[in-house]
């Protein structure tokens, strides 16, 4: 997996690891409890066939004669065997689930219930519990407060310690009507002033309610690849079940009789024990890893959900270029001068507060622009992206605007004025550069352009590379022009762009998509965003996104960084090939096995040739059989809990190389383990 | 030796040559396209259905649920009808031979192995059925359960193929009028030429040589003869089946009879192909599947020439090929050739004993039987190998991140429900009543040869009932009620049961929206899956039954070398 820049990922809400083996093994024996061992079917058949041999071990003629001297002394090493392979799945489990808890209880850490204050429909404030609030409730938090639930800021302003969860340190600015601004998470912790907040969840609804319970474990529900894989382990299961439970009259007919702990040893290594022992540790992992990443998944479905991402509609501003265009020039027009369109440029942007808006400040400082007027006297007009367009309006009502070129010209039309001839061929210049060109005007006048600089993110070329072997395609979204957008899309290898957009255009692409039979994944932060975030088979919201788009979507990110979709979509690929190579691995196992077990138990019908292993004895066959079986388990608690390592390839490249490693090795690797097992145990003088 | 594999080769290039050929013509024949038979057929339909009060054939479409229930319902009332006939064969007309009717329990064992395309027989054809019985009952249903067979395999690919299933009594018809019945023509008139019967005079008496009377059993064998290997029924006009001279007189006609059993299973992955538009992938398949089959016929005819050992030992001379239970006219390289093939297409009809086949054979004929998809049986065998397809990609799907797709559709938990209990009904139908039976040998088995080969022999009635072959480890005692019972109740499970799945399936898959294929999608049409299919039908199917090969056919074998 090719993981993002340090900087872009902060694991912050740190799990503690300390402890997690001791509670593992300690959790390992609570699960033998009937109860909770049946809802693993695969297991909880070996379970009751260690105890059946258990059974046999204390009276070997229980179900039938088969006793001679050592008897009592195979049966009991069968047990033990039988009981440390239940052990071992529980313990991949427990593992699974306590990284999980500790997840969750850094996370939950944020959130110890507090005093809410409850604003009451008179207007008073009681003092209630904080997890008694109800969505809607509006409550009231003042600093120093922890805030108790998620809520949208309806009054008031304040800044908020969201390090929390986010790991960005920097205080962030509530207030509310704002997009990004108005929303907050429950567990940040307000540090001045105080706020007036809506609450937008019921009690246990929220976020990190439901990221603990998934990284928990403990009310995950399957996923359906993981339902349908349960299926088919379940009839393979089924399957053997029918083959041992006919085998004793068969055996018996050719005067071959088995005892019952050799056909449930049989049984145990033919079931698959070893996908059925670590199938739920790989989902609890695979959600584990997805809160390592500081992502909030609703539903583990939304996770598996990732892998099958056919589209990836992306934002181009703070997706694939660096959040913030800089100004970088300013052109003039129509006979004007830079000077003059840095004047014009400054007072347009007067009331400007995004970084864009700055930059032009910024640079229209440096060339020497100073405002020669009372910035009370003037009004900004807001930019709105019906008019793409914003402004200011001074004294005598002179209109200054800037904005998008054809906006800008439909505006000066309004007014009477005329187009420029050399305003085209400016604003292509500065497109083909990759720049967004914002027009600037005064009245009827067009100024000149301001040359807006775009940054690629570095690296984002090859993602798009990687997406694209893996059959992923991109849709890079932009409110830029054709020409920019066309050039920023070459530039960072996008397969398709969509300039001009505005939010309806969003959740077409989707619909669209979607029509195609293609599942599409997108981000988003702001309200318009909502509908496309529903819209999308999974949307990832950022957390400085408001509310509403957060709720409307699967996941969230609680580090706000749109690139990381990327990263989900392996994630979720990660899952699935964790899932299927340790199902095919566990499968291909029976050949073996069956190798070792089969000729060792029909010794006395002249079989012995299929013994192409040379196992030293019938019971030392069975024994290594099984002890491979047990110890296979542990062995794979690694490859469960990190996943399967994930490559860009084509579907084709990682089934070739999948079924290397874990098909044929499947096939290979046991005959080797059970002929090392067979020399130890006959050394030992077990067999 | 050489002549010997070079009449197998020679077979095999033909069946081969036949394949694009039928397999394009039973293509054109349900996507609904103008065949040179419609010329012919069509004025005809369109003057007689009305006469019956039918509409012509029209391309309407069923869902899953209501195509079982057509199947079901139609294969109901016609094997009530045989049975009716079998139980009144002594009333009526056609029975020169004055037989009565048979005990309830065989006449009922006998009309479901019909009514399932298996056509077990535990009772011997000459002597037991009347011609009524023998042509206008079994005759009758060896062209319906060879119809029914098809059209389920059609209605499943094309659902598998993202289209409706269509119409189950269109389908039969179609199946019946375009396919069976036109090739059965021409095949019985080949038949009788070559030497085949076709009559309805009673027995001929003949005074022979020595001067006794000798009663020579005939009737109308060829038309019977061809759709018994067409359809892959198997059920014999004569009790020793195609092995009988008047069934299978000459080389030529065992030719003829080779290329009828072998023609529609190998071809219809042919016609899968079309419906996929994805010969590459048809041919991809046909090839995984040759090649098992290849190696089960080389394993067969090796065994087989190279004799059993314990013989040659007691032979001065050079080996002899095992030529015990075999005909003189066929030799050791035609029989091995046809017991393979007849295991593998659920054909079922033998041109000798398979019962005693060396043990590699005897591996090969019960390995047949239990995948069931080295070509398998009548459009059912052709449907179940797309079942180890799905359930290939189901694993392999996973292993590339994706929720695993096949022809661009999701298989997702009820497909993996429904094509696990197509995997799970052959234990079942199999393992069950053959432990049943091992356990009360003396009660219930008949078996003639303890040891390895009398397991056999029970394991292979069952196989061969679940699996709906008909051919036999002969040697059983088996027209028994215990027998006819327990071997009706494997002929149900394995017939039905995976009927109704591979229906339920398709249509499933029919309702899902296609995915588009983009590199992260699996192909599955490349050799590195067709490869790890076969592996998945090696481990998935085989190993179920690894224990008793190993306790039959393989200690059968170490037991003979010694």
């Amino acid at each position: 997996m090719n993981k993002p820049p340090r900087s872009q990922r902060k694991h912050t809400p740190k799990a503690k690891n300390q402890g997690l083996y001791t509670r593992a093994i300690k959790q390992s024996f609570i699960k033998l409890n009937p109860k909770i061992a049946i809802k693993n079917p695969v297991m909880f058949l070996v379970w009751i066939g260690t105890i059946i041999t258990f059974l046999v071990t204390i009276n070997p003629s229980l179900f039938g004669d088969f006793n001679d001297s050592n008897q009592r002394l195979f049966n009991g090493l069968i047990t033990i065997i039988l009981f440390f392979t239940v052990l071992f799945a529980n313990f991949a489990e427990a593992v699974a689930e306590g990284r999980g808890k500790a997840q969750a209880d850094a996370l939950r850490a944020t959130k110890s219930d507090t005093v809410a204050r409850l604003i009451l429909p008179d207007g008073s404030i009681q003092e209630v519990n904080s997890t008694t609030l109800k969505r809607d409730d509006q409550i009231k938090v003042i600093a120093g407060d922890i805030i108790p639930a998620d809520g949208e800021v309806i009054g008031g302003m304040a800044s908020v310690d969201e390090s929390a969860i986010t790991g960005e340190s920097a205080p962030v600015l509530k207030q509310p009507g704002t997009d990004i601004a108005s929303s907050v998470t429950g567990g940040t912790r307000i540090i001045s002033d105080e706020l007036i907040i809506r609450v937008t969840v019921d009690p246990g609804k929220g976020f990190i309610d439901r990221m603990i319970n998934l990284v928990e474990g403990a009310e995950r529900s399957k996923t359906p690849n993981e339902i349908a894989l349960t299926v088919l382990l379940a009839v393979l299961t089924q399957v053997f079940l029918i083959v041992i439970a006919t085998m004793p009259p068969i055996a018996n007919y050719v005067n071959n009789p088995v005892s019952i702990a050799v056909l449930i040893s049989l049984l145990v290594a033919l079931i698959p024990t070893t996908i059925g022992g670590l199938l739920s540790a790989i989902g609890i992992a695979g959600m584990d890893r997805v809160a390592q990443f500081n992502v909030i998944a609703t539903s583990g479905r939304a996770v598996e959900a990732c892998g099958d991402i056919n589209t990836l509609v992306l934002d181009k501003t703070g997706t694939i270029t660096l959040g913030n265009r800089l100004a970088e020039e300013f052109i003039p027009v129509n006979g004007h001068t830079v000077t003059e369109v840095a004047n014009i440029a400054l007072i347009s942007s007067l009331f400007d507060e995004t970084p864009e808006g700055r930059s032009i400040v910024d640079l229209a400082h440096k060339l020497g622009s100073q405002v020669d007027f009372d910035i009370n006297t003037a009004t900004g007009i807001e930019f709105s992206a019906r008019t793409r367009m914003s402004g200011t309006d001074v004294e005598n009502g002179i209109e200054i605007r800037k904005g998008a070129v054809d906006a800008i010209k439909g505006f000066v039309r309004s007014r009477g004025g005329n187009i420029p001839d050399d305003l085209d061929q400016t604003y292509e210049k500065v497109s083909r550069l990759g720049g967004t060109p914002l027009a600037v005007c005064q009245g009827d006048d067009i100024y000149g352009v301001i040359y807006l600089k775009d940054i690629i993110k570095p690296g984002i070329r090859e993602r798009f590379d990687q997406m694209r072997r893996m059959g992923i395609r991109t849709i890079m979204l932009t409110g830029d022009n054709q020409i920019t957008a066309s050039v920023i899309a070459q530039e960072a290898g996008v397969d398709d762009f969509i300039a001009e957009a505005t939010p309806e255009d969003k959740i077409e692409v989707i619909r669209r998509e979607q029509a195609k039979g293609k599942l599409v994944a997108m981000t988003g932060d702001g309200t318009n965003d909502a509908p496309a975030l529903a819209q999308a088979n999974v949307g990832v919201a950022m957390n400085s996104g408001t509310q509403a788009a957060k709720e409307a979507a699967n996941m969230v990110d609680l580090d706000s960084d749109p690139t990381k979709l990327i990263d989900i979509v392996t994630i979720g690929k990660q899952l699935l090939i964790t899932r299927g190579a340790l199902t095919t691995f566990s499968i291909a196992n029976d050949v073996a096995k069956y190798f070792a077990i089969i000729p060792a138990i029909f010794a006395s019908t002249g079989i012995g040739a299929l013994n192409i292993m040379g196992l030293a004895s019938s019971q030392s066959a069975i024994l290594s059989a099984l002890i491979y079986n047990a110890l296979i388990i542990p062995a794979l608690i690694p490859i469960a809990l990190k996943g399967v390592k994930f490559r860009a390839l084509t579907a084709d490249q990682l089934l070739q190389r999948n079924i290397l490693i874990y098909g044929l090795g499947g096939v290979i690797a046991p005959f080797i383990a059970i002929k090392v097992i067979d020399v130890m145990v006959s050394a030992v003088g077990l067999g | 030796m050489g002549q010997g594999f070079l009449q197998i080769i020679l077979t095999l290039v033909l069946v081969v040559i036949i394949t694009p050929l039928l397999g394009n013509y039973m293509a054109r024949v349900f996507l609904g396209k103008q065949t040179f038979l419609d010329y012919l057929l069509k004025p005809i339909e369109s003057r007689l259905y009305p006469l019956f009060g039918l509409r012509m054939l029209e391309a309407t479409n069923s869902t899953g649920l209501q195509y079982v229930k057509d199947v079901i319902a139609s294969n109901l009332v016609m094997g009530i009808l045989v049975y009716l006939i079998l139980m009144t064969q002594g009333f009526l007309p056609l029975n020169p031979t004055n037989l009565s009717a048979p005990s309830w329990h065989l006449a009922l064992h006998t009309t479901i192995s019909f009514l399932t395309n298996t056509d077990q027989q535990h009772y011997s054809g000459e002597t037991t059925l009347s011609y009524t019985s023998q042509v206008l009952a079994l005759g009758f249903l060896m062209f319906t359960s060879a119809g029914t067979g098809l059209a389920v395999a059609i209605a499943f690919i094309r659902g598998l193929t993202g289209q409706r299933l269509g119409n189950f009594y269109v389908d039969l018809t179609l199946a019946i009028t375009r396919i069976l019945l036109p090739i059965s023509i021409v095949g019985a008139i080949v038949l009788l030429i070559s030497g085949v019967p076709e009559t309805l005079f009673p027995p001929v008496t003949v005074t022979t040589l020595e001067g006794a009377n000798q009663v020579i059993a005939v009737g109308p064998v060829a038309h019977f003869e061809i759709i018994k290997q067409l359809g892959e029924n198997g059920g014999g006009f004569f009790g020793i089946n195609s092995a009988h001279p008047y069934e299978n007189p000459n080389p030529f006609s065992n030719l003829v009879a080779i290329l009828a059993m072998m023609s529609i299973p190998t071809s219809l992955i042919y016609t899968y192909g079309i419906f996929a538009n994805n010969k590459r992938q048809a041919w991809l398949i046909y090839w995984m599947i040759f090649s098992i089959f290849a190696f089960l016929i080389i394993i067969t005819a090796v065994g087989e020439y190279h004799g059993n050992p314990l013989v040659n030992n007691n032979l001065l001379g050079e080996s002899q090929p095992n030529l015990e239970g075999k005909e003189v006219r066929f030799g050791w390289s035609q029989t091995a050739l046809w017991a393979v093939m007849t295991t593998s297409t659920m054909c079922g009809a033998v041109n000798g004993m398979l019962d005693s086949l060396m043990p590699t054979g005897g591996f090969s004929t019960m390995f047949n039987l239990f995948l069931q998809i080295i070509w398998g049986g009548q459009g059912t065998g052709t449907a179940y190998i797309f079942i180890y397809l799905i359930l290939t990609v189901f694993l392999t799907g996973l292993m590339v991140g994706r929720t695993p797709e096949f022809l661009g559709r999701k298989i997702e938990k009820p497909e993996i429900v429904l094509a696990s209990v197509i995997l799970l009904v052959h234990p079942i139908a199999i393992l069950i009543p053959s432990a049943i039976t091992l356990a009360f040998p003396e009660t219930l088995a008949g078996i003639s040869n303890p040891g390895f080969h009398g397991l056999s022999q029970v394991v292979f009635e069952y196989a061969s009932a679940a699996a709906n072959n008909g051919s036999g480890l002969e040697g059983l005692g088996d027209n028994t009620l215990w027998w006819n019972l327990s071997a009706t109740f494997s002929l149900i499970l394995g017939r039905y049961v995976p009927i109704i799945a591979l229906l339920l399936l398709a249509d499933n898959m029919s309702r899902k929206q296609p995915v588009p294929l983009t590199s992260g999608t699996l192909r599955t049409d490349t050799v590195l899956f067709t490869s790890i299919t076969a592996g998945v039908i090696l481990i998935l199917g085989a190993l179920t039954f690894f224990p008793v090969l190993a306790l039959g056919a393989i200690a059968e074998g170490f037991q003979l070398a010694g």
